[in-house]
């Protein structure tokens, strides 16, 4: 069991997406790193980035990051600690928080429609990480 | 949290004199070259002209628009600066129209990068009016907007719920004239819509009341569409039903007919409802090979649509057999190899076929989502015409 937004977690995220054959298919032509950005509020005083770097099927780097500037990442993804939880968790689909504007997106849409499957298999390992939530 | 995005719905004969109700100065009409040959679009000036509107066509839309269309209707619209943007056709000059209204307002986005991720309210300048002259897409009644990247044969799917339009206007003068086979293609697409939003993963009680009756409407009326274009009730229901589904669909999502036809379609050029209608019994079955739940929704399309069997997954196949027979009497190709094509170049293409139809998102709303070995298998079945038995 890991503490979310902590190294260990992040270590343990990256460790199932690559033991993850699904992921490593549906993403063998992907290149692009992410923020995954927790806003600040309910637990979080502070807001938290997870610097997430894939490649080719593949997680090159997971990293808990405190100085949001240290990546230029070509794709951020950001919204409240409570979202969040509901997308790791499958409660609620990650596209779903997105067209309701729960989260929020920037970077090339026209690139990330195209692995639909690929972000499907990054919420599914997500799952299996047994995560001790902040609430 | 969730959202359902509706416009306001004028329908029945004689809907275009809502025209005469709104105010604004200059229309920016995005429509093809057909509908104005045709004059469905003198339809429209005359109620524009009547109100002392000042209107400009872009009809350059071609089926299923590419990139390259919008980004000319971007700049066409960005030099007449109207306040009513009005997609006058089918679902691509309603899609084409989203896009221009979108680029409207931020000029300087690319047509790919329309999406979510950005807010546009291009309110502020313009309102957008969808016109619809075939009963298929249900575009009029959603934010969805397919574009064709012609570089590499992808359909791409955008759109924010924003660019919903404000009216949708449901004239039956307008699909009057649709031959056989459109009507025949299109009225495809409203079945497979309503059905998919029925049975979407994103499904809920708002969206499964459009989607049943859209069924139940399109089953009856669109065999007597076909055979009689000229009968008014038919073509009116159709019209109904059509923005039914896609109001249904826009906020539910649709399902794996969508995927697959839409793989086929992007590589092979095939209009839209004819392939997502052609995929709907092959991916029902799959669907109630393996989900007792999916099963028991299909089945409620289908006592709904006065088809009764004993259990549920008797009824589903009841429903399945009853869209085979209905594309036959329409004269829908019932296999892929109905469409002419050739068996070398599909198994070609098959790489790319299960790439396209893995990455939909309207592929993972469905009830079941299968891998890229159960879709594989799917689209050779689907090309032999054999029922799916896994």
């Amino acid at each position: 069991m890991a503490k979310t937004l902590t190294q260990e977690w992040c270590d343990l995220y990256k460790e199932e997406i690559n033991n993850s054959k699904a992921y490593e298919e549906a993403a063998k032509t992907w290149e692009g790193d992410f923020y995954f950005i927790y806003d600040a509020g309910g637990p979080l005083k502070e807001p938290a980035y997870v610097h997430i770097d894939l490649h080719h099927g593949k997680c090159r780097a997971c990293e808990l990051v405190t100085d949001p500037n240290k990546y230029k990442p070509a794709f951020t993804l950001a919204g409240p600690y409570a979202v969040w939880k509901q997308v790791s968790t499958k409660k609620l689909d990650a596209t779903k928080a997105l067209i309701t504007k729960q989260l929020r997106m920037t970077g090339d849409m026209a690139k990330v429609m195209r692995y639909t499957k690929a972000a499907n298999e990054l919420t599914n390992c997500s799952i299996k990480v047994p995560t001790e939530w902040l609430d | 949290m969730y959202n359902f995005v509706c416009p306001l719905i004028v329908y029945g004969d004689n809907s275009l004199d809502y025209i005469a109700q709104i105010k604004g100065n200059k229309a920016f009409i995005v429509t093809d070259k057909n509908i104005v040959k045709l004059g469905l679009i003198k339809h429209v000036t005359d109620q524009l002209d009547a109100k002392k509107i000042k209107w400009e066509i872009f009809d350059e839309v071609e089926a299923e628009p590419s990139t390259d269309t919008i980004r000319k209707g971007g700049v066409a619209v960005g030099k007449y600066q109207p306040d009513w943007v009005i997609g006058v056709g089918g679902g691509s000059c309603m899609d084409a129209a989203k896009a221009v209204i979108l680029l409207l307002a931020r000029p300087e986005l690319k047509p790919e990068e329309l999406s979510i991720n950005f807010d546009f309210n291009f309110r502020e300048k313009a309102r957008l009016m969808a016109i619809p002259t075939t009963s298929g897409t249900g575009s009029e009644a959603s934010w969805a907007i397919v574009l064709t990247d012609t570089k590499d044969n992808y359909k791409i799917g955008l759109g924010t719920p924003e660019d919903m339009p404000d009216v949708a206007i449901l004239d039956p003068v307008m699909v009057m004239g649709m031959p056989p086979q459109v009507t025949a293609d299109t009225g495809m697409d409203v079945i497979c819509q309503a059905i998919e939003a029925y049975i979407s993963s994103w499904g809920t009680s708002l969206t499964a009341g459009p989607a049943l009756i859209a069924t139940r409407l399109a089953l009856e009326y669109l065999p007597r569409a076909y055979k009689d274009g000229n009968d008014v009730d038919a073509r009116r229901e159709m019209m109904n039903a059509a923005m039914m589904g896609g109001l249904s669909g826009s906020n539910s999502m649709f399902g794996l007919g969508h995927g697959t036809g839409h793989a086929l379609g992007a590589i092979f050029h095939i209009p839209h409802g004819r392939t997502v209608g052609l995929f709907l019994p092959y991916t029902l079955e799959y669907i109630i090979n393996d989900s007792e739940e999916a099963t028991t929704k299909i089945a409620e399309i289908a006592r709904y649509c006065g088809l009764i069997a004993e259990s549920d997954k008797e009824c589903a196949k009841a429903l399945i057999a009853k869209i085979r027979a209905l594309a036959k009497e329409i004269k829908q190709p019932l296999s892929v190899k109905d469409c002419g094509i050739d068996k070398a170049k599909y198994e070609k293409e098959m790489p790319g076929l299960i790439s396209r139809a893995l990455n939909e998102i309207m592929t993972m709303t469905a009830p079941r989502v299968p891998g890229t070995e159960d879709l594989d298998k799917l689209f050779r079945y689907a090309y032999e015409g054999k029922s799916i038995d896994f």
